[in-house]
């Protein structure tokens, strides 16, 4: 199994950590040519204006969305989520992937200050402590998107069939389940 | 449990996010924008940029806090600001104005003789400069959540960020190969608390991210940065005083995301108009060097 770790910018060395403790095989994915061949894909934990930008300039922006809407695993944290999004509530635009029914505001629990840890109960997972930095929020899920975890009433870990996105950052506790759960879907495919 | 806020778990966690992107200096909303567009993973937000300090001379202090609005106003990236090392009045000010982050900076003119602001007072992180390893160990002690080099900032000359990045790697190295019983000692002769080498001592690295700054005016210059091992760059004075700044701005995103691809390096680095004057460091007198301010 060979899982990329988009690695444009952000947290991805974490998620790399992650996938070699478990016993991985992982690449880091920063052109086109990087992404042949990988059975899964991590859009890591960064700033997702920026991740734009470079997704757009070489083409890998058109090729992971075609893969994501033919079935390649995705698992995108924080800015990952963001750019899984269909919807953003905001009054600016962004490129994004648009594979996910999801409808995501930005920076929407607040700014620095307002960055938490807290305790998530996740489904199939059990207890999880969780890191939230400046953290987006989903608004509204479709019908066709599971929600995994929540947290005070707003879902904060969602599936949709072959996407797996996070508002938090388990890369960030070293705690492997989100991971484990996430290759699991790679394996099952 | 409930919410916890203002962790250090969080205030590292932001700098994490971070990586592998540039942090760019910006005087205002326009510029800032500017800034975002081209991919700047966030903005300090400044009166003036620390050329423009270098040329003024006088007290350099914290930004107006309309200006610093203003731009949080503008932007989604997280927002920066300086306060004067020491200056803890300063830093409660940007806190009540809600910046992401604090750069206690050595650009602005030091508020204290002798010591930094206590950070772990502060719910928002703060990033400090360093020289080399034991200052670095100081600011983290003091509860600096993020580490970048000094550099000599205003010059666009990016030597002393290069020999305070290899100082910092070639201490770190040390610090892996100091057998336990004399890690106290070192402490002692370097003055950085033990506890701190205990932890670069079991990782091989700083416990916080470190990032470039002081002196970076070209993509050629963020790739080498990031290729003695930074995490990510700051561009002060480097995009907005060179002819076209968008063009740079970009042009220096794309390096240091790529800096480890000569040929991508190559296609960016074309044609980017006339970059900062620059400024040959031994043409600077003592006083002139902000790099000594605070240690």
């Amino acid at each position: 199994m060979h899982i990329g770790v988009l690695a444009l910018q952000g947290d991805f060395r974490e998620h790399l950590a992650i996938l070699r403790a478990v016993g991985l095989e992982v690449r880091e994915v920063r052109t086109l040519a990087q992404l042949e061949g990988v059975d899964g894909l991590i859009i890591p934990g960064g700033e997702s204006t920026t991740m734009a930008h470079l997704l757009m300039r070489n083409g890998l922006m058109e090729s992971l969305r075609r893969r994501g809407r033919d079935g390649l695993p995705i698992y995108g944290t924080c800015a990952g989520m963001i750019l899984l999004a269909q919807e953003l509530e905001d009054d600016r635009p962004q490129e994004r992937l648009n594979l996910m029914g999801v409808t995501v505001r930005r920076n929407a629990y607040g700014r620095q200050l307002d960055s938490f840890e807290a305790d998530l109960q996740i489904k199939h997972i059990g207890a999880f402590h969780a890191v939230f930095i400046r953290a987006p929020k989903i608004v509204r899920v479709r019908p066709s998107v599971e929600i995994l975890a929540e947290h005070d009433g707003t879902p904060v870990l969602v599936r949709q069939k072959n996407l797996l996105a996070s508002s938090f950052h388990p890369e960030l506790t070293g705690d492997s389940r989100v991971h484990q759960y996430f290759l699991e879907m790679v394996a099952r495919r | 449990m409930e919410k916890l806020t203002g962790t250090f778990k969080v205030k590292s966690g932001l700098a994490e996010m971070l990586k592998g992107g540039v942090i760019m200096d910006v005087v205002d909303a326009e510029q800032a924008k500017i800034a975002e567009e081209a991919g700047a993973v966030a903005v300090m937000a400044l009166e003036r940029v620390p050329a423009d300090i270098r040329a003024a001379g006088g007290v350099a202090r914290m930004a107006d806090p309309k200006k610093i609005k203003e731009i949080i106003e503008v932007v989604t990236i997280p927002v920066m600001a300086k306060c004067r090392i020491g200056h803890f009045a300063e830093a409660q000010i940007l806190e009540a104005l809600g910046v992401d982050y604090m750069d206690e900076s050595e650009v602005l003119t030091p508020a204290d003789p002798e010591f930094h602001v206590d950070k772990w007072r502060f719910r928002i992180p703060f990033v400090c400069g360093a020289r080399d390893l034991p200052e670095a160990c100081r600011r983290i002690a003091e509860g600096a959540a993020m580490i970048r080099t000094k550099g000599e900032a205003g010059t666009g000359n990016v030597i002393e960020a290069v020999r305070h990045m290899r100082t910092m790697n070639q201490q770190i190295r040390q610090v892996a190969q100091t057998p336990d019983e004399e890690l106290v000692h070192l402490s002692k002769e370097w003055g950085a608390p033990v506890e701190v080498l205990k932890l670069i001592k079991e990782t091989g690295r700083l416990p916080v991210v470190n990032f470039a700054a002081g002196g970076i005016a070209t993509p050629a210059d963020a790739a080498l940065m990031m290729q003695l091992g930074c995490d990510g760059v700051f561009v002060g004075s480097g995009i907005f005083k060179s002819k076209d700044p968008d063009k740079r701005a970009r042009a220096i995103v794309l390096a240091t995301t790529h800096y480890n691809d000569p040929k991508i390096l190559a296609e960016v680095s074309e044609n980017l108009g006339e970059p900062m004057r620059g400024i040959d460091i031994a043409q600077l007198k003592s006083e002139e060097l902000l790099q000594v301010r605070g240690n």
